[in-house]
C-alpha cells in the first residue's frame, strides 16, 4: 500500500498543504502573537497555518483511503518544456525590455518569444504576430488608454 | 418599500443611461463577448484580462463596463459550448449535452437564439430579486457587530470554496491559502510587515490583478499550450436567419425557461449552491418531467433553455450578497469586488447608501447590458463564429502581452510583472495537483476584512472565543456553516442520484 501512495496526487497535495501550513505557523511565531484579547500581528496567520496543516492531513487521509488507480499520473502526459519556458520568458522579457527600451520593444519581445512556445510556430509567423501586436498594442494602450509607458526609451 | 425600490431603480436607469456610462456598458459587453468567444478563454480569464481596461475610468463607468464584460464573456462561453462542444465555463458543461447535438443537426443557431432569450428571462428574475432583497439584507446587516460579520464571512468563504470544481476539501485548502496571501504586507494595526520576504514592493500586499492574472492567465496558458487541438468548425456555420427558433422549439422552451429560472433563484438563496449546481439540477429536473426523457442528450431544446436560465438567474443572485454585504459568492464576484476596491470604493452594507449611483446604476445596467447583448449578437453572430476559428497559437501570446501591460498599468510598477510570473508558476503547480485556484481569490479579497473583524470581535469579548455562538445571529451563521460541511459530507458519502446521473452523462460525451 505504501509505495502506491507515492503515485497519488492527493499524497503530494496533502503533504504540500501540511508543509505550507506548518511553515506559516512556525514563521508566525517570529511576529508577536499577543493574547486572544489583544492579538498581535502573528496570531491570525498562526491560526490559519494550523487550519491549513489540519486540512492537509485530511487530504493526506483521503489519499490513504482511496483505492489505487494505476492510470493516475501526477505530471502531464507530455512535458511541454518549450511551451512553459516560452510562456514564462515572455513576461520576463517584457520586464527587461520595458524597463530599458520602452513599450514597443517590450511588446515585440514578449509576443515573439511566447509565440515560439507552440510546436507548430515558425519564426516568420511569430515575427508577424509580434509586429501586429506591437502596432495594435501601442495604439490601444499608449494613444487610447494613455498608460504612462514611454513608447521608446534608452534607459541604462 | 416597493415604491422606494422603484424610485431608486428609476434613478439607476438615469445613471446607466447617461451617454458615457451607456458607452462603457456597450464596450464592456462587446469586448467581453469577443474575448469570451475565443476558445480556451473562460469567463474568469476574460474578466481578469480585461479588468485593467477599467482602471482609467470613474468608479461608475468602471463597474458598469465590468458588469458588461461579465455578461458578454458568459454569453461568449455559451456560443463556444454550443457550436464547438467546448465548455470554457463550468455551468456551460450541461449546455453542451444538448446544444452540440443541435448544432450537428443544423439547429445550432436556434439553440443560440434560445440561449439569449433564456438568459434574459433568468437574469431579469435575478435582477428583480436583487432590487427587493438587497435593501432588506442591508437593513439587517447594518446592525451586525464584528462577531456577526465574522461568522457571515466564514459562511461565505465555506460556501464559495465548496462550490468550486473538484474536492471540497481542496477548495477549503485553497481558500485558506487565499487568506494567507491576503496577509502578505503590513499588518493593519501595528504596521509590522508580514511574510514580505524582505521585499519592499510587497509591503502594500500582493496586487489583486497580479494574483488573478497569474492564476487564471499564465497558469491556464501553461496548462493549455500545445494541448488544445484545432477546433472542429465544420458544423458552426450560423447566419442571422438561423438564430430564429421555430415555433415548436419556442413553445417547448418557454416553460423550461421558467422552471430553470425558479431552480436557479432557489439555488442562489442556499449558500454553497451556485450556477454550476443550479445548471446540473435544472437539467436533471427537466429530464425527469419530460415525456421523452430518452431523447435528452440527442438535441432537446429544453435541455438548453432550462440550464441556461438557471445559470443566469443564479449568477444574478450571486450579486446580491456581493453588493449588499460585500461578501462575494465566487471568484468572478470577488474580482468585481476587487475592482471596486481598486476604485477606492469600500464594499459592505454601507455601499448602497454611500454609493447609490454605483449600486442602482449597476442594477439598471444589468438590464441594459442584457438588451445590448441581444442586439449585439443578432447582427454580429457571423463575426463571433469567425472568431471561434482563431487558433490558440496566435491567441495565447497576444493574451500574454495583455496580461503584462494589464498588471503593469495597475500601479505602473514593473515589479508586479515579476509577481505575476511567480504566481503563474505556483498556480500551474496547484492545477497539476488538482487544486482549482478560484477560491484563492475569494479568500484573498475577504482576508483582510476577516482578520480585522475577528480581532475586533475578540477585543470586544475580551478574548472569549465562544462569542460567535453566544450572539444569536452569529450562532445562526455558524450553524449554517456546520450544516454546509455536513451537507458536503453527505453528498460525498451518499452521492445523490440526480447529480450522479448528469455527471455520468458529462463523462460520456
Amino acid at each position: 500500500m505504501f509505495p502506491s501512495l507515492l503515485h497519488k496526487k492527493d499524497f503530494y497535495s496533502g503533504m504540500l498543504m501540511i508543509l505550507l501550513g506548518a511553515g506559516v505557523a512556525l514563521n508566525s511565531t517570529t511576529y508577536s502573537l499577543g493574547t486572544l484579547t489583544h492579538m498581535g500581528p502573528g496570531m491570525f496567520p498562526f491560526m490559519l497555518g494550523i487550519v491549513l496543516t489540519f486540512i492537509g492531513m485530511l487530504i493526506l487521509g483521503t489519499a490513504v483511503l482511496t483505492p489505487f488507480d494505476p492510470d493516475e499520473r501526477i505530471l502531464p502526459k507530455s512535458m511541454e518544456w518549450r511551451g512553459w519556458g516560452c510562456i514564462l520568458a515572455g513576461p520576463a522579457l517584457f520586464m527587461v525590455f520595458g524597463e530599458y527600451l520602452g513599450l514597443v520593444p517590450a511588446i515585440f519581445a514578449c509576443v515573439f518569444v511566447a509565440a515560439l512556445g507552440d510546436r507548430t510556430a515558425t519564426l516568420k509567423s511569430s515575427f508577424l504576430l509580434a509586429v501586429g501586436m506591437a502596432v495594435g498594442g501601442t495604439l490601444l494602450f499608449s494613444y487610447i488608454l494613455k498608460v504612462p509607458f514611454p513608447i521608446f526609451r534608452v534607459n541604462f | 418599500m416597493i415604491s422606494t425600490a422603484l424610485t431608486d431603480l428609476w434613478y439607476g436607469f438615469g445613471v446607466a443611461l447617461e451617454p458615457h456610462n451607456l458607452m462603457w456598458c456597450f464596450i464592456g459587453v462587446f469586448v467581453g463577448n469577443m474575448v469570451g468567444v475565443l476558445p480556451g478563454m473562460g469567463a474568469l480569464a476574460t474578466i481578469s484580462i480585461l479588468l485593467p481596461l477599467t482602471f482609467g475610468l470613474k468608479p461608475v463607468g468602471a463597474i458598469l463596463m465590468l458588469a458588461g464584460i461579465f455578461y458578454g464573456s458568459q454569453y461568449g462561453g455559451a456560443i463556444c459550448s454550443i457550436l464547438l462542444n467546448l465548455p470554457c465555463h463550468p455551468p456551460h458543461a450541461v449546455t453542451c449535452l444538448d446544444g452540440f447535438p443541435l448544432t450537428k443537426q443544423g439547429r445550432g443557431g436556434a439553440a443560440l437564439g434560445i440561449t439569449v432569450i433564456s438568459s434574459f428571462v433568468g437574469a431579469s428574475w435575478g435582477i428583480t430579486e436583487m432590487i427587493f432583497l438587497s435593501p432588506l439584507l442591508v437593513a439587517a446587516a447594518l446592525e451586525f457587530g464584528p462577531a456577526e460579520i465574522c461568522s457571515l464571512m466564514l459562511l461565505g468563504l465555506l460556501a464559495g470554496s465548496t462550490l468550486a470544481k473538484g474536492s471540497p476539501l481542496k477548495g477549503v485548502a485553497m481558500t485558506v491559502l487565499g487568506l494567507l496571501i491576503g496577509i502578505i504586507g503590513s499588518d493593519i494595526e501595528t504596521g509590522t510587515p508580514r511574510f514580505t520576504f524582505g521585499i519592499p514592493s510587497l509591503f502594500d500586499g500582493v496586487e489583486i490583478v497580479a494574483l488573478a492574472l497569474g492564476l487564471f492567465g499564465i497558469a491556464e496558458f501553461m496548462k493549455s499550450v500545445n494541448q488544445l487541438s484545432d477546433v472542429n468548425t465544420t458544423y458552426s456555420k450560423v447566419t442571422l436567419r438561423d438564430l430564429r427558433p421555430s415555433r415548436d422549439e419556442l413553445r417547448r422552451s418557454i416553460p423550461a425557461m421558467f422552471r430553470g429560472t425558479l431552480i436557479g433563484s432557489l439555488c442562489s438563496l442556499i449558500p454553497g449552491t451556485g450556477p454550476t449546481i443550479a445548471s446540473f439540477i435544472s437539467y436533471a429536473a427537466e429530464k425527469k418531467i419530460s415525456k421523452t426523457p430518452e431523447k435528452f442528450g440527442s438535441g432537446m431544446i429544453e435541455g438548453v433553455a432550462c440550464p441556461e436560465a438557471a445559470t443566469h438567474s443564479s449568477c444574478q443572485g450571486d450579486f446580491i450578497p456581493t453588493m449588499s454585504l460585500g461578501i462575494p459568492g465566487d471568484a468572478v464576484m470577488a474580482l468585481i469586488l476587487g475592482a471596486l476596491m481598486i476604485q477606492g470604493v469600500v464594499p459592505g452594507p454601507q455601499l448602497i447608501k454611500e454609493h447609490a449611483d454605483i449600486f442602482w446604476g449597476l442594477v439598471a445596467s444589468f438590464w441594459i447590458g442584457n438588451i445590448i447583448l441581444v442586439l449585439l449578437n443578432v447582427p454580429m453572430i457571423g463575426l463571433w463564429v469567425k472568431l471561434l476559428t482563431i487558433p490558440y497559437k496566435y491567441l495565447y501570446p497576444s493574451a500574454l502581452f495583455f496580461v503584462c501591460i494589464g498588471v503593469y498599468s495597475a500601479n505602473n510598477d514593473m515589479f508586479q510583472v515579476g509577481e505575476v510570473i511567480v504566481i503563474g508558476v505556483i498556480g500551474y503547480a496547484l492545477l497539476l495537483l488538482d487544486f482549482h485556484p478560484a477560491p484563492i481569490l475569494l479568500g484573498f479579497v475577504l482576508g483582510p476584512r476577516f482578520e480585522e473583524n475577528f480581532r475586533r470581535a475578540m477585543l470586544i469579548s475580551r478574548g472569549d472565543i465562544l462569542v460567535f455562538i453566544k450572539h444569536p445571529i452569529s450562532a445562526v451563521f455558524v450553524g449554517m456553516s456546520v450544516l454546509l460541511i455536513l451537507g458536503q459530507l453527505y453528498v460525498r458519502l451518499r452521492k445523490p442520484k440526480v447529480l450522479e446521473d448528469v455527471a455520468i452523462e458529462l463523462k460520456a460525451t
